[in-house]
């Protein structure tokens, strides 16, 4: 592999505190050198990142793939190219395929479809209990030898406080987090949508905040029983922002996630019966979507993850109450933070470039995340300025699922390099 | 200048989804179309050609036997031919979807969709994707509108006018679609609404459009001209809503010796199939100040309004009466 420069750009690296202007110089698959007029040797591939923001490359700490079992919604392969296309270098996949990512062969194989798309990395996380059915624990060193990074039951909150607890025990030996979908089942039930004035007129059952919060501190009271580390997906209400500050002041180990709609969005998109506004978490209301932006700008809420949940147009395309939950992410996710986040002055370029890289690999304790020397050559070129339109034909993921066609978002990678590799470059993009 | 109505002349859109959406210029128009509709209910022939080679679909995926009749005799009486398509027995329990259905109902070149289906929404989905008319004869929770408009009518044949009028919906609001259209119809049109019941069964987010809670039935009594009792179904005493239907008639229910403590005489809607002896005792449903019977009469005046009305139709119906009164017979 030659050695690729990417020359002239805004450098940022929260991993060392740096921001200004630099080459990047990768060699054989890592990061080689970071400074002022790297000089170019004979055979170096050249990237102009004038005008533009060098980063570490994104981190999703959250993403459904859906193969096995769904590839009419997505690949590992096509989920890798729109996460690449996002800009993001990582991705960590949740284990709710069919079968479920509960096993050595399964994480394995997951590992391998990844290598073999050879776009952004997958990291699979393993399932908390067998099948998910929230009964045995999986055998977590099995799964970590295979590959796995981080346990989850997503799709189907962890029910028993008493496989929660063990879950975080057992995990405590291995050195990784249990990731949750905070949700009290029996009071979510049925639930279509937020539990609040939108769904009372559209006569569709709620989902009150209490669920997901009665959860949250379920979990944070399990992590100071523990000593573990539980990390909270998808944070959608103004009450677990304030759990998760208190928790934090107390010390201990819990980090959190947010979603680009939860930052975004809120219940009135769902008017219409409008299905691709339906996600689990619910869009909740104004203030906790204030809230949750708030705690991205102070830090209660670690960092961005997607929650990229693909669904076939036919999925969608039927009775609110029958569509499925969720939206895909991945290739909207730094156009939404940007627009949302930077735009109005919440976070700087480099908080952001910390929330949706840096922070998501040391939480998972993943490689990159860094443009530290020696590091994985694992990075992105984005503009962040450009307005640019969400349209349908240019996702690179199989579905279209989401509630943004059509809006301008501000931001937008133009090259994502993995391991030294260029796996995209935005067509049209003159960069070298 | 040919004839034509006045600019400002409310219309209705393609479908009739809620009372939600429209204006109260929209839901005077449907009831003051329904006025004359009454009286072809009262003749020896009781058919007009006003719906004359249109084709009417009725698509219900929910048993109902009120509303399904009261549309079916609508289009009737409207001369429109009609088709009933129930979900069961139907390439509905094959697993084929929706849309898909209506599609294929749409291919045979259909005029109008009369939809009743358990899941919210659902009307305003079929609208969406076909070109026909349709009109919401219940869609979940969520609205509906023909029932509303009954009710309105009804109200306001007993009232004259519906501007300041008191009208306490009592029982089961969260689940109820007749709630949710009658509360919509009654605030556009200048009524007070105030929502009686359980707690459990009361979103108390409704406050906030301007309805008053009152968590007593006898408060709601006092205050109210008129009560419209919602039927209370079984099933959410096992959901958990309820302990049990004694206990709801005991504190719920709308009992004579309730009335009788009244400072006047109330008006008393239900939208049925009536729990007797749980929401309503049968001493107010078959008393003098019940409306039950001409609610159902007046539903299928109101549906031949709307039926009319989405159908293009202006002030000239009537010119079809003389038609069938010279042709004699009808079709």
């Amino acid at each position: 592999m030659s050695d690729l420069l990417i020359r002239g750009g805004r450098v940022i690296d929260p991993s060392r505190g740096s921001d200004g202007p630099a080459d990047v110089l990768l060699r054989d698959g890592k990061i080689e050198a970071v400074g002022r007029n790297i000089p170019m040797e004979q055979g170096t591939s050249v990237i102009d990142a004038t005008g533009k923001v060098v980063a570490p490359g994104l981190v999703d700490l959250h993403v459904h793939l859906r193969e096995p079992g769904f590839e009419h919604a997505e690949t590992i392969a096509s989920g890798a190219a729109a996460a690449a296309a996002g800009g993001f270098t990582a991705v960590c996949a949740m284990p709710n395929t069919d079968p479920v990512t509960d096993s050595l062969a399964t994480v394995g194989f997951v590992v391998r479809q990844a290598i073999r798309a050879g776009q952004a990395r997958v990291y699979p996380i393993g399932a908390v209990s067998l099948g998910q059915r929230g009964e045995q624990l999986t055998e977590f060193g099995e799964l970590i030898q295979a590959g796995a990074v981080a346990v989850s039951d997503d799709g189907k909150p962890i029910r028993s406080s008493h496989l929660m607890r063990t879950a975080l025990e057992y995990a405590k030996n291995f050195g990784i987090p249990v990731a949750d979908h905070c949700e009290d089942t029996s009071l979510a039930q049925g639930g279509a949508m937020h539990e609040g004035i939108v769904s009372a007129r559209l006569g569709l059952k709620g989902i009150p905040a209490a669920a997901e919060e009665i959860m949250v501190a379920r979990n944070i009271i399990l992590a100071e029983l523990t000593g573990g580390h539980v990390h909270l997906c998808h944070m959608s209400t103004r009450g677990s922002v304030e759990l998760i500050r208190w928790a934090k002041s107390k010390g201990l180990r819990v980090t959190a996630e947010a979603t680009p709609h939860h930052f975004t969005l809120t219940q009135e998109r769902c008017e219409g019966y409008n299905t691709n506004a339906k996600m689990n978490p619910p869009l909740r209301e104004a203030a906790d979507r204030d809230a949750i932006r708030q705690g991205l700008a102070d830090g209660t809420i670690d960092c961005i993850a997607s929650d990229h949940a693909p669904h076939h147009y036919d999925a969608k395309e039927r009775e609110f109450d029958e569509a499925p939950n969720g939206i895909v992410g991945l290739e909207t996710a730094l156009g939404l933070a940007l627009r949302e986040l930077v735009e109005p002055g919440l976070l700087s370029l480099a908080d952001l470039v910390a929330r949706m890289s840096t922070i998501p690999a040391r939480i998972f304790h993943l490689p990159g995340g860094t443009l530290a020397v020696g590091a994985p050559g694992d990075v992105v070129v984005f503009d962040p300025e450009r307005r640019w339109e969400v349209r349908r034909e240019a996702l690179h993921s199989k579905s279209m699922n989401t509630p943004f066609l059509g809006e301008t978002l501000r931001g937008q990678a133009d090259v994502t390099v993995v391991g030294g590799r260029v796996v995209f470059q935005r067509p049209g993009r003159p960069t070298s | 200048m040919t004839a034509s109505p006045p600019l400002s002349a409310p219309t209705l859109g393609k479908d009739l989804v809620g009372l939600e959406e429209l204006s109260a210029e929209q839901i005077r128009l449907i009831l003051d179309t329904a006025e004359p509709f009454k009286e072809v209910s009262e003749r020896a022939i009781k058919k007009v050609p006003a719906l004359r080679g249109k084709t009417i679909v009725n698509l219900f995926f929910e048993a109902s036997t009120r509303t399904r009749i009261s549309f079916e005799f609508a289009e009737k009486r409207l001369s429109a031919d009609t088709v009933n398509v129930a979900a069961s027995g139907s390439s509905v329990s094959k697993g084929e979807t929706l849309v898909d259905t209506a599609r294929n109902l749409e291919a045979m070149r259909i005029d109008m969709v009369v939809i009743r289906h358990p899941a919210s929404g659902a009307a305003q989905f079929l609208g969406s994707r076909i070109r026909s008319n349709v009109i919401n004869a219940g869609d979940g929770k969520h609205e509906h509108p023909t029932q509303g408009l009954l009710d309105l009518l009804t109200l306001r044949d007993c009232f004259g006018k519906l501007e300041g009028l008191k009208v306490a919906i009592c029982g089961d609001v969260l689940h109820s679609r007749v709630a949710r259209s009658n509360m919509w119809g009654l605030l556009k049109l200048g009524a007070e609404v105030a929502l009686c019941g359980p707690a459990t069964l009361i979103p108390r987010e409704f406050e906030s459009l301007g309805v008053k809670l009152i968590p007593r039935i006898d408060d709601a009594i006092a205050w109210a001209d008129a009560l419209n009792v919602l039927r209370l179904q079984l099933e959410r005493m096992e959901a958990g809503f309820i302990p049990s239907l004694r206990e709801y008639n005991r504190v719920f229910g709308v009992t004579r010796e309730r009335l009788e403590r009244a400072p006047k005489e109330l008006v008393i809607l239900h939208p049925g199939p009536m729990n007797r002896g749980v929401e309503i005792d049968s001493d107010v449903a078959d008393g003098p100040h019940s409306v039950i019977l001409p609610q159902v009469t007046n539903g299928v005046a109101v549906r031949m309004a709307v039926l009319y009305l989405l159908a293009g139709g202006g002030p000239d119906w009537r010119g079809g009466r003389e038609q069938v009164a010279a042709g004699g017979e009808g079709e």
